[in-house]
């Protein structure tokens, strides 16, 4: 087994949570033309975590979609085959300011891939970015607008995060070492 | 989710597991179909060969469309202007193919076995879009999500294929997805097209449309492949639209919520009343596009697999 170390607990996540809320509305006062983009595994729970702490600062709903990545990942042909999850975007992004929501940024390459799918759905006039867990070691020149918590890893490591909506008994992130 | 195969040849060696991945896949394709913007980038810088050693329309456009709606790039070989006519053999072919840096090879052919054999001699990913009377997999699996798109689940449910089963591919293919998934099978046809030795795949074998019908769920009806037979198997067209024909008549003693599938081109008359073809208990139409689904996923699956290794997550 390897050793695990309790990086975020529930209460951390749910104050990261909220910080980053702020911050977003910070940026965008009336939140009008803000909408929200969830990355699945974890960044589609948090979106909505997200939306609902934002509609209760702007006092009117935060829409909130799921984008699956896995089409335009430039990895396809040297892993096993990802298993892809439904792509939900009920709203024209042309014109929005698109918070992408992804439970840990590592090497950036989801995010670029986030990037060019969501381009198949308009042209939004920002995408900003958001993570619960940025852990470094980055490959391409992309930061995030909003981190819940720097986290220095090594590359070796992962970060496992647990949300009671996937049926985790509390909500958790983990760093396991290998 | 489980995929690690790096072709697919026939739906037997298929785990159920590994069926309803292509089925979960698929889902997500389909979803991409509806998009304003149809195409992704998964299959970029790829090369496709279809090389259709056999006529094909619907299945060969399918795959083209698959395969342009994953960004690779296509090449088209048929017989009718390949060098099968020239007397080249299909390793040679396959060679001369591979030699280019195909990537991919989709192959239609009337020698059962055929793609199995590319599978061996070449290092491409090996599609099979139908092997002689062998298999069909990936119609097998088009029917079974739509079957499962229509009616939720396939476990438990009671599925008539009728017709000519001893020349179809598509017949053993759907047989095998579906026992594996869980389906009640029954076959029906005239008892020179339909042998008793089917109930070897699990099936149950009947000769009696209104019995095979009554309490079916889905009700997949199979053309007459003339150019299959060797001889004629049954006395005449007329005589088989009288008795395996689906009409009016025969589907009003059928359960109210059986869909007519079939896997095309329809013979309207023969197998089924114009009428029939067109209505709401037909979803001949959902299967075409769902075709189109099912070949983005297969393609996008076996793409993958050459080293499981832990790159999902961060």
């Amino acid at each position: 087994m390897p050793e695990a170390t309790v990086i975020l607990d529930a209460i951390a996540i749910q104050r990261a949570l909220t910080r980053i809320a702020h911050e977003i509305a910070e940026r965008s006062e009336a939140g009008a033309d803000v909408v929200l983009v969830g990355i699945p595994t974890g960044g589609d729970h948090l979106a909505a975590r997200l939306a609902k702490i934002l509609a209760g600062i702007w006092n009117h709903p935060v829409p909130v979609g799921v984008l699956d990545v896995n089409m335009h990942r430039d990895d396809l042909d040297r892993r096993a085959a990802p298993q892809i999850h439904p792509t939900v975007i009920p709203f024209d992004v042309t014109g929005k300011t698109v918070v992408l929501v992804d439970d840990v940024l590592f090497s950036g390459r989801t995010t670029r891939a986030a990037m060019d799918a969501l381009n198949d759905f308009g042209r939004p006039k920002k995408i900003q970015l958001a993570v619960l867990v940025d852990r470094g070691h980055r490959e391409l020149p992309i930061k995030a607008d909003f981190v819940g918590k720097n986290v220095p890893t090594s590359p070796g490591e992962k970060i496992s995060l647990r949300l009671v909506e996937s049926g985790a008994a509390q909500d958790e992130a983990l760093l396991k070492k290998k | 989710m489980s995929w690690t195969r790096k072709h697919l040849l026939d739906i037997e060696s298929l785990t159920a597991d590994e069926i309803t991945t292509v089925l979960d896949t698929a889902r997500a394709f389909k979803a991409v179909g509806e998009r304003a913007i149809k195409k992704v980038p998964a299959l970029r810088g790829k090369t496709v060969v279809n090389l259709f050693i056999e006529p094909s329309t619907r299945t060969r456009i399918s795959f083209e469309l698959a395969e342009q709606r994953l960004s690779a790039d296509i090449i088209n070989f048929s017989t009718e202007a390949s060098s099968f006519k020239k007397g080249e053999t299909l390793k040679d072919t396959a060679l001369n193919l591979q030699a280019l840096n195909a990537d991919f090879i989709v192959i239609r052919h009337s020698a059962s076995g055929a793609p199995h054999f590319l599978s061996r001699v070449l290092d491409a990913h090996v599609i099979n879009a139908g092997d002689g009377a062998h298999e069909h997999p990936t119609q097998a699996l088009l029917d079974t999500f739509t079957i499962r798109e229509k009616k939720g689940k396939i476990a438990g449910l009671n599925v008539t294929i009728l017709g000519d089963i001893l020349y179809s591919r598509v017949a053993r293919s759907d047989i095998w997805a579906l026992t594996k998934l869980g389906a009640n099978v029954t076959l029906c046809g005239p008892s020179t097209l339909v042998p008793k030795t089917f109930e070897q795949m699990g099936c149950r074998v009947t000769y009696d449309m209104d019995e095979a019908i009554r309490d079916a769920d889905i009700i997949n009806l199979l053309r007459i492949q003339h150019e299959r037979q060797r001889k004629t198997m049954f006395p005449s067209i007329g005589e088989y639209a009288q008795l395996f024909g689906l009409n009016k008549a025969r589907l009003a003693k059928t359960k109210p919520d059986a869909l007519i599938m079939h896997p095309g081109p329809i013979n309207r008359g023969v197998e089924i009343d114009s009428e029939l073809a067109d209505s709401d208990r037909s979803v001949i139409l959902e299967q075409v596009t769902n075709g189109l689904a099912v070949r983005m996923a297969v393609l996008f699956l076996v793409n993958g697999g050459k080293v499981p290794h832990d790159a999902a997550g961060n």
